[in-house]
């Protein structure tokens, strides 16, 4: 028999261990790399953790510390100090200044992006603080900092015209490669500020197909993957070298309701559609996962805008069919729905960008011929439900909404509800409606800076929103991620801002 | 003597081509005009605000709103009316500039530029394997028609022809990354990244391939001049080289044109299954995200592609068979 040498048992016996300090983490998710700005790819570049925000969050979801180490409104409200951490340098070496955050920044408002909700009047540099003028008070702000479309880059990364033509940021791992729409490739940075991240180098590929993702977590070729089909979730979860991870997201489906249509301007005709969806129903068979059921419109992950509201006590078919009858509702002949001869008849518009919206309504269609009211559905283009909208042609519309795009909903709720008394509502939200008190509370959250009266102001607005349903909830949306069982430390964050890949490390 | 032998003598390969050349040339033109003209047609009257949608190609679903999509049609000058679009398009084409994305805002040759190349790449390796795989089958099976391996291969290359190139994939996918733990499931950057993807497109191809080369090589195997070249003494092997194999490559190396269309549509499909960044994938997202210039670009390129590919089978051609050059 011939012995191999001693030497290359050796070697075999040490190249787990060798494997295991720069093993490369290859990360598969199905959004594609439109470029280098962050108005458009910058959520990639935070979520790789190359770039950085002045604001992060902490693990509640709750704005925390980042590039900027503390903050403090100006007494009328109207001037935010940003604080920058010390030490902090870029990935080109060069040293992170309020001048060159300033700079960024400015970048950042000229474009479409998260810094449109506020009412930024200037953003200049003063010594080692990045100073916001406002032009009336905006409490949230700190929340829209921690959006990825401001994201502070080198003074290098952007051309004469603002360009970025260079993704030269601060965090943890730095741009070794990138190859538009697909891959990026990252490593370590040594001189980051903050705690060094255990693995050294890291990939991310876009790939569009479910069915590949899913294929690609069983074969091995992808250590995180994240979006997983209901259908191939089953087949996952049995694999032993996976574990399944699953975290719901604050983007809803909702119905948006034209408050003003004559079969829909009474608050108890919204009521009773709400009443007679079978949430359950929809989330577990349609979309697989039975905690999906949204009996609100803000999961848990928002805190105090989460009532906490059971989703199988949000229908009820009685006092669905009795609230009808209270506004002369009776069911004709064939089951459906009359009042002075005209029947109970609508039009719902959805869209196919979301393969999930066109099965939700089908099944909303069937729901509500229980209770005899006849729904067509109308399969469009997304922009058809804001065109609706404004042009007053929209009845229901099914649509996903994220209200979690920053750590505060504030921003997205004002685009939603508005307080104009001339523009109501918006392109996602209410539609012909209004209400003073819940106008007024919405403007007392832009100026209130106390948690605590936030807080109960936001629990406030919840409710209200829940008994008047100028948007009716209907599901939530999940993050799910298939993950190498050798990986440690991985969690998803509910507001996809970061794929924490700096807290994972490869177990022994 | 002399003379008359000379009269004889074939034509060299050169004679004809520059009418042919000059043909394919404006052959190349009209369909530039063609698809450029028919793809601004058509994206302009898909149904759906373009602004929005070019709106949500750039800033994602979650952002757009009726302020980011009237930044986009202020800035892309979408509410100007389509024709002079269309001339403007047209005008630049003729600088051979095809403009810049308009969700990217990269220059669309530049985007071209670095997808063909991975579209070339796999479109060659699946033509490479195709060929090495398909023909000496069908050649093979030809020299015994209705034998068990002309059988065979039959039952195989309709299923396989059968099969939509998605599935091919997923199954490729099945064996080899998953159950065999060979090769990887997608992705790109190492050469194994291509081999998948390229098996894909090529089985398909193969299985028409092998089936033309089968009824080409029947043909001349049943023919009266094959039948001569081994009654004159030569054996089976050199009948098959001197008397068979040319013969019997014609119409393979015409059918390839055919088989070009095929290659193209399966890019597209291939390139989406497998995340590999080629002209396919980038066409399929284009045309979601309502990219007017990229969507131009790509089929530009791709009619210009087929024009190209079948000038070339059409030089094989001319260079085989010498029938054609006088």
């Amino acid at each position: 028999m011939v012995r191999p040498p001693r030497s290359l048992l050796l070697a075999l016996a040490l190249l787990p261990l060798s494997a295991a300090a720069d093993r490369p983490l290859s990360v598969v998710a199905p959004w594609e790399i439109t470029g280098a700005d962050p108005s458009t790819a910058g959520y990639v570049y935070a979520r790789m953790r190359v770039a950085e925000t002045l604001v992060d969050t902490d693990a509640d979801g709750q704005p925390a510390p980042g590039l900027a180490g503390s903050w403090q409104p100006g007494d009328d409200g109207l001037t935010w100090r940003f604080a920058l951490r010390d030490d902090v340098t870029f990935h080109d070496g060069s040293p992170l200044t309020a001048q060159a955050a300033a700079t960024s920044l400015q970048h950042a408002q000229a474009k479409p992006g998260m810094l449109d909700s506020a009412p930024i009047a200037a953003i200049e540099a003063e010594g080692d603080e990045v100073v916001i003028r406002l032009d009336s008070p905006f409490a949230p702000l700190p929340a829209l900092l921690a959006h990825s479309s401001t994201l502070v880059l080198a003074p290098g990364a952007f051309d004469d015209e603002g360009r970025v033509t260079k993704v030269i940021g601060t965090g943890p791992y730095r741009v070794k490669s990138v190859a538009p729409p697909q891959r990026l490739e990252v490593e370590r940075f040594d001189d980051y500020w903050g705690e060094a991240p255990a693995i050294d180098s890291a990939s991310y590929l876009a790939v569009g197909r479910g069915e590949t993702r899913a294929l690609m977590a069983e074969s091995g070729d992808a250590d995180v993957v994240f979006t997983l089909e209901p259908a191939s979730r089953a087949r996952l979860a049995r694999d032993d070298r996976l574990t399944l991870h699953a975290e719901p997201l604050p983007r809803t489906i909702v119905l948006k309701v034209n408050a003003e249509h004559p079969l829909l301007e009474d608050e108890r005709a919204r009521q009773a559609l709400s009443l007679a969806i079978d949430r359950g129903g929809i989330a577990a068979g349609l979309l697989r996962n039975p905690e999906a059921a949204a009996a609100e419109l803000f999961p848990a992950s928002l805190g105090p805008w989460h009532l906490g509201l059971d989703a199988g006590e949000a229908q009820d078919l009685e006092r669905a069919r009795e609230l009808l009858a209270e506004l002369g509702w009776q069911a004709n002949g064939s089951g459906v729905l009359e009042r002075n001869g005209e029947p109970f008849e609508l039009t719902l518009r959805t869209f196919s960008d979301r393969p999930e919206l066109p099965l939700v309504a089908t099944a909303l269609q069937d729901q509500w011929r229980e209770i005899g009211v006849a729904l067509e559905v109308a399969v469009g283009n997304a922009s058809e439900i804001p065109s609706g909208h404004r042009d007053g042609s929209l009845e229901l519309g099914l649509m996903a909404r994220n209200y979690g795009l920053v750590p505060d909903p504030l921003g997205t709720l004002l685009d939603d509800f508005g307080t104009d008394p001339e523009a109501m509502g918006g392109d996602w939200g209410a539609m012909g409606w209004r209400d003073d008190d819940l106008a007024s509370w919405l403007d007392t959250l832009r100026q209130e800076a106390d948690s605590a009266a936030r807080g109960e102001l936001a629990g406030r607005v919840a409710h209200r929103l829940n008994e008047a349903m100028p948007v009716v909830p209907v599901a939530w949306y999940q993050q799910t991620a298939a993950v190498d069982a050798e990986l440690e430390g991985f969690s998803i964050d509910p507001l996809e801002r970061s794929y924490r890949i700096d807290e994972l490390r490869w177990g022994e | 003597m002399s003379v008359a032998l000379a009269s004889r003598a074939t034509p060299r390969w050169t004679a004809g081509l520059g009418g042919l050349l000059l043909q394919r040339l404006f052959q190349a033109g009209l369909v530039a005009w063609m698809v450029g003209t028919l793809t601004f047609v058509l994206t302009r009257s898909l149904p759906g605000d373009m602004a929005y949608r070019i709106a949500a190609g750039r800033y994602g679903h979650d952002m757009v709103n009726t302020s980011a999509a009237e930044a986009v049609r202020t800035e892309l000058a979408l509410d100007q009316p389509a024709l002079g679009a269309y001339f403007g398009w047209l005008w630049d084409l003729v600088q051979f500039d095809l403009g810049r994305s308009l969700v990217s805002g990269e220059p669309v040759m530049a985007e071209l530029w670095h997808q063909l190349g991975h579209s070339l790449g796999l479109a060659a390796m699946a033509v490479l394997l195709s060929l090495l795989l398909g023909p000496p089958l069908g050649l093979i099976a030809g020299l015994k028609p209705n034998g068990w391996l002309d059988r065979v291969s039959e039952v195989a290359a309709s299923v396989l022809r059968a099969l939509p190139p998605f599935a091919v994939g997923l199954l490729l996918i099945l064996i080899f990354s998953v159950s065999l733990g060979w090769l990887p499931a997608a992705g790109h950057g190492r050469g194994a990244h291509g081999v998948l993807p390229a098996l894909t497109l090529a089985l398909a191809l193969a299985a028409i391939s092998s089936r033309v080369a089968r009824n080409a090589m029947a043909d001349v195997s049943q023919s009266a001049y094959y039948a001569f070249s081994r009654t004159k003494g030569l054996n089976e092997r050199l009948s098959f080289l001197r008397h068979g194999l040319r013969n019997a490559a014609v119409p393979v190396v015409a059918y390839l044109g055919v088989q070009f269309v095929y290659l193209i549509e399966g890019v597209m499909v291939v390139e989406t299954l497998f995340a590999w960044p080629g002209i396919g994938h980038a066409l399929v997202h284009a045309i979601v995200a309502r990219d007017v210039p990229m969507i131009q670009g790509t089929a530009l390129v791709m009619g210009l592609m087929f024009v190209a590919l079948n000038t070339v089978v059409d030089l094989l051609c001319h260079w085989l068979d010498p029938r054609r050059r006088i």
